[in-house]
């Protein structure tokens, strides 16, 4: 790694670290972006890289979400009688309780929708274009209006989900679900650098670019379709379980499954900031986070209006993002510059 | 020997009769070329040849296996490549990175999905942009070439590949007229040296007659004639497909 | 879930006959749908919310006394010009570009048309009274309400002036040149932009009346408009762009599977199930097509 890289990362691993206790008042608000990062880092993985614009991937995150909470409910409670009852009032974790149902919770969170990609991963992907950007959103849309109807899961009520226990007078929920979130962004951002490292990356950017032609040089294309879908599931799902926790409660279509904005938001993220590139998603994302803060708390009430004129004006005058732009403007620092005298040079076999 | 054998094989669109009962052999090693009026069902033939498509009657033997039922994939990893007309290239990535994806893989596995490009790889990749003359424009994104850059780069893309054989769909269409002499001596010394079977389809016949060891004419959808380029060239029957006459 | 609707035939009846009914409704919506996606290469994420627009125009109407009914003739003409509009600003932009880049742009039109009408009309859930009342066939046990019957009627009616006006108006033989190539169709002396804008028009059009009729037929929310996105775009894809017929047949095949979701499954279940019909016709398409080594375009 360069050395310059390598100082990013530190200041950014040190930031990271620091933040919950030198910016202890938007500890939540950073939880969450790191959320809308994993989000959208692996969008890109489908979307960027693979030019496969999928509007489902909320599926594993809703599935996560789901899954954690009911497993770290359903090992110690009845889970019926919980979602019934509206949550915490007849059954409480104990700290051990609580904690073990969580590592277990996640670990199915990450798992299952991992598995769940896989099956249908060979279906789904096997759709091109619209077709599958379309066919995902059904997905995604239908998770949520078939869960909002299990009576187990909190139906039209919803699922409060465990309560951060109280340990003692210190108060650590916020601390908790932050490290958990940056856990979880740093795994996720290291995991994808380093598979963009390998065969991965230039297979899928193969696939965008001309799906025909890496079939007829022989490439195994379905099997690095479904293996993407698979690393997207599983920290998408991971992620979703952390997020139940950190908001406490699970709606079916508002929290969960939330197609119509999270869904759509990973995509509006990634473009943002410039799909198809490895920090694009992340700046993308912590300015989206931001643009969305300012509109919610200024133009309340008018929110989506102003939310929608700018997908507008976004994906029709910055396909490409920022980072598109910036390459644009400083190929030295950002892109890859090629010698004027080689582009118009002319080709000659002797 | 033949390393390749298409028998009996017919291909409808519908109505349409885009190859009727097509036979053909292509001996390994040699170069052998398709030609025949704008219509006749050659593009249709590759495609039928490397699995684009199902057949509908007959069979196609390669390398002594029936691959007619086999899916494009399958078929390219047993070594049997064809470039396009229009050309398909990866036109986000450099040149480079085009040649190193070309590479034949031994992707078994689930896992081989992460492995490593070896650094060896770019260097085979240089000499080869090398030989097709794409070296200095090595960097540049292949989507930025011009057409015939393009075809030279679908050629040392399959070279990559290192194929036992080539199917090459109108390789000069397009390429600068002082080109194609360079052209003509590197798919001859492709074939030489690195025995690769080339099966050509080419509208230019200067560079066919000097290319092919045997060709083949199709028109209407129907084999019209075989034979050396010299029995080709007198064939009333071509001549005739190529100026209309029925 | 119920599946004791097998065991009774008229309860099979009414399902089949309400399904039909509000089967050509979709079939009129998608309609628009197959006209855009065909002649502009668009796909419009926002024709749901168009309906629920014109829909809102009719109830508007109902609201300083003018009879809902008359929607049909009002809300396609209001429409009109919002779409013309709508293509003016926004839609131009996307016309030559990716389709994928018209699903997010009107993604994006479409949330900012929900909140406007949710700022504009409120919240609640409404319906225009139409006063129509109800026929009633076997001896009462299958209800139809007026109102469904009287928007079958409708749908069929303007379904055939389109298709006449597509036959035989010049604007209409203009649209269907540009639809099947749009540059010798410019090259020809067609006003290319003219027949886009018209064509987006025609379509919101289309919705107007469909909503106007939703919105006394059923019920009128600024957030639903997305099942009637999505059920367009099934219809267009099972029937094929330029199939009329089939369109109509989609339609009503769709509807009288929603009614029969609805019975089976519980109405909460109901747009569920259209959007995984959605996911299973897909996958099935998908299936067919890879026998013969092709895939959706």
């Amino acid at each position: 790694m360069k050395k310059n890289d390598l100082i990013l990362y530190a200041v950014l691993l040190i930031f990271g670290l620091a933040a919950p206790f030198v910016f202890a008042a938007y500890k939540v608000q950073l939880s969450i972006l790191y959320v809308l990062i994993v989000l959208a880092l692996t969008w890109n993985i489908q979307g960027g890289e693979m030019g496969y614009n999928t509007f489902g991937n909320i599926l594993f995150y809703g599935l996560g979400m789901y899954l954690c909470s009911s497993v770290q409910v359903g090992m110690f409670f009845p889970l019926a009688e919980w979602t019934e009852s509206g949550g915490e009032k007849t059954f409480v974790h104990t700290p051990i309780q609580f904690f073990q149902g969580m590592a277990v919770g996640l670990l199915v969170a990450a798992i299952v929708p991992t598995i769940i990609a896989g099956l249908i991963g060979y279906s789904i992907l096997g759709l091109r274009g619209h077709y599958f950007a379309i066919c995902t959103l059904g997905l995604g849309i239908a998770a949520g209006e078939i869960s909002g109807g299990i009576e187990l899961i909190g139906a039209g009520q919803g699922f409060t989900t465990p309560p951060f226990p109280k340990l003692g007078d210190v108060e650590l929920r916020g601390e908790y679900y932050y490290f958990l979130c940056f856990a979880v962004l740093v795994a996720t951002f290291a995991f994808i650098k380093w598979s963009y490292t390998t065969r991965f990356r230039l297979v899928l950017n193969a696939i965008r670019d001309n799906e025909d032609k890496a079939e007829a040089m022989g490439i195994q294309t379905m099997k690095y379709k479904i293996v993407g879908w698979m690393v997207s599931a599983f920290f998408c799902g991971l992620i979703g379980g952390i997020m139940g926790g950190l908001v406490g409660y699970i709606d079916s279509t508002d929290v969960a499954f939330d197609g119509r904005e999270m869904g759509v938001f990973m995509v509006l993220m990634a473009i943002l900031g410039g799909k198809g590139t490895l920090w694009g998603p992340i700046i993308g994302a912590t300015l989206f986070h931001v643009l969305k803060e300012g509109l919610w708390t200024y133009l309340l009430g008018w929110q989506y209006v102003a939310l929608g004129i700018l997908i507008v004006v976004i994906v029709i005058y910055f396909p490409e993002g920022l980072m598109g732009w910036l390459r644009e403007k400083y190929p030295e620092r950002f892109g890859e510059v090629v010698d004027e005298k080689d582009r118009k040079a002319q080709v000659e076999l002797k | 020997m033949s390393i390749l054998e298409v028998n009996n094989v017919s291909k409808f669109f519908g109505g349409v009769k885009a190859n009727q009962n097509i036979s053909i052999k292509v001996e390994q090693g040699s170069i052998v070329g398709l030609i025949g009026p704008n219509g006749s069902g050659k593009t249709t033939l590759f495609n039928s040849i490397v699995g684009t498509h199902p057949i509908d009657k007959g069979s196609i033997v390669f390398d002594g296996k029936e691959v007619s039922q086999l899916p494009v994939p399958v078929v390219a990893k047993l070594g049997l490549l064809r470039t396009f007309q229009q050309t398909r290239i990866y036109g986000k990535l450099n040149c480079i990175d085009n040649m190193l994806i070309s590479h034949k893989a031994s992707d078994e596995g689930m896992f081989s999905v992460f492995s490593k490009i070896p650094s060896e790889l770019t260097e085979k990749a240089e000499n080869l942009l090398n030989f097709v003359g794409l070296y200095q424009k090595r960097k540049l994104r292949a989507g930025d070439l011009s057409f015939g850059q393009q075809k030279l780069l679908e050629l040392a893309m399959a070279l990559m590949n290192e194929p036992k054989m080539l199917l090459l769909d109108e390789p000069t269409a397009g390429i600068n007229p002082t080109l194609i002499n360079g052209i003509i001596d590197r798919l001859i010394k492709v074939n030489k040296d690195f025995g690769i079977t080339l099966f050509v389809i080419e509208h230019n016949m200067r560079v066919i007659m000097a290319l092919a060891q045997k060709i083949f004419c199709v028109a209407h959808g129907k084999l019209l004639a075989e034979g050396t380029p010299e029995q080709i060239k007198n064939d009333k029957r071509v001549v005739d497909a190529y100026l209309g006459a029925q | 879930m119920d599946f004791l609707i097998f065991k009774a035939p008229i309860l099979m009846v009414q399902a089949s006959m309400d399904g039909i009914l509000i089967g050509l409704l979709f079939a009129l919506i998608a309609y628009g749908m197959a006209l855009q996606w065909g002649v502009m290469n668009i796909i419009n994420i926002a024709q749901g919310d168009l309906v629920i627009l014109g829909g809102y125009i009719a109830y508007f109407m109902y609201k300083v006394g003018i009879h809902p009914a008359l929607g049909v003739i009002v809300s396609p003409v209001v429409m009109f010009f919002v779409g013309w509009g709508l293509y003016k600003a926004v839609i131009n932009k996307v016309v030559d570009r990716d389709l994928f880049i018209s699903i997010l742009a009107t993604f994006g039109i479409a949330i900012l048309f929900q909140q406007l009408m949710n700022l504009i009309f409120g919240a609640d859930v409404v319906v225009a009274q139409s006063g129509f009342g109800t026929t009633m066939l076997f001896d009462n046990s299958v209800t139809l309400p007026n109102s469904k019957l009287f928007s079958a009627f409708i749908c069929i009616v303007y379904a055939i002036g389109l298709v006449i006006y597509m036959r035989k108006s010049k604007l209409g033989r203009a649209i269907r040149a540009t639809a099947q190539n749009a540059r010798a169709a410019k090259i020809l002396g067609v006003d290319t932009e003219k027949v886009y804008a018209s064509t987006f028009g025609i379509n919101a059009a289309l919705c107007g009346v469909a909503g106007a009729l939703i919105s006394i037929t059923f019920t009128l929310h600024p957030y639903v408009g997305l099942p009637y996105t999505v059920r367009s775009f099934m219809i267009v894809i099972v029937a094929g762009l330029g199939n009329l017929p089939g369109v109509a047949i989609s339609g009503m095949g769709l509807g009288v599977f929603e009614e029969f979701a609805d019975y089976i499954l519980g109405t909460e279940f109901r747009i569920g199930s259209v959007f995984m019909l959605l996911v299973f016709i897909l996958v099935y398409r998908r299936f067919k097509l890879s026998r013969k080594r092709e895939y959706l375009k």
